[in-house]
């Protein structure tokens, strides 16, 4: 599996920067070819991702930085790095619970089951003070093209 | 992001429109609730034909509203949604708590 193409971006932790994360990483998938379904898909998933390290790594305060990294591999796929520095997650099964939240009130604790259901692979890291990394994975399907 | 709210008798609607994300919910909370406070509406309508994107942001939004109407015995009423938005919103088991009508 090799690779095609690569970016990287560093952002502040605010809360405008879900939209500008989605946008740019849509922009970057959108070199494999998927269908809008898949883009939806991808730009969800990045939204929970950076939402999370927002809201729950660095607890809303706009300090602090998201590490994102991109890669898109010639089997079309996509893999997708978010790291934050932030406070890191006590026990990562049960943070990843649907319907779990440790916070209550508006969040409705779907983050990691929506970066789940549609995306093909996640996988959470997190050290308590340190920080977490999520890398998700999503394989783009082949389309037939008019030429054959 | 919008919201536009019509009031009629006993009804409350919301037409969202645009993104619903963690950025964009607090507005939209706040209106919403807003004219649920002012009109005491017996049926909240959340009308998501123009929301374009939407995250389990979304979701939080809808369950918080429902918890608030619980209190006074009102319903709640989902319409218009998109199949992405749709797909968001079964996903989260929605159709327990509200009636919900895609696009």
């Amino acid at each position: 599996m090799q690779l095609k193409n690569k970016f990287t971006m560093t952002l502040i932790a605010r809360s405008t920067n879900e939209s500008f994360a989605r946008a740019c990483i849509s922009a970057f998938a959108s070199q494999l070819d998927p269908t809008i379904e898949e883009i939806n898909d991808i730009k969800t998933a990045v939204s929970e991702a950076v939402t999370n390290c927002i809201v729950h790594a660095y607890k809303e305060k706009a300090i602090g930085k998201i590490y994102i990294t991109a890669i898109l591999n010639d089997n079309n796929s996509i893999k997708i790095t978010i790291r934050d520095k932030g406070c890191g997650i006590e026990n990562v099964a049960k943070a990843m619970e649907p319907l779990y939240t440790s916070i209550g009130g508006e969040r409705a604790g779907l983050g990691f089951a929506v970066m789940e259901s549609f995306m093909d692979n996640v996988k959470v890291k997190s050290v308590v003070g340190r920080g977490t990394t999520v890398t998700m994975l999503k394989k783009i399907s082949p389309r037939i093209s008019v030429n054959g | 992001m919008s919201v536009e709210i019509n009031v009629t008798r006993e009804v409350v609607t919301a037409y969202l429109g645009g993104e619903i994300d963690h950025h964009t919910a607090k507005e939209m909370r706040e209106t919403i609730d807003n004219a649920v406070e002012l009109n005491m509406p017996t049926l909240l309508v959340l009308d998501f034909k123009d929301v374009s994107f939407m995250d389990s942001s979304g979701i939080g939004l809808v369950m918080g509203r429902y918890r608030n109407l619980m209190k006074t015995g009102a319903e709640l009423h989902i319409m218009g949604a998109p199949p992405n938005i749709y797909k968001m919103l079964k996903l989260a088991g929605i159709e327990r708590l509200a009636k919900l009508e895609g696009r």
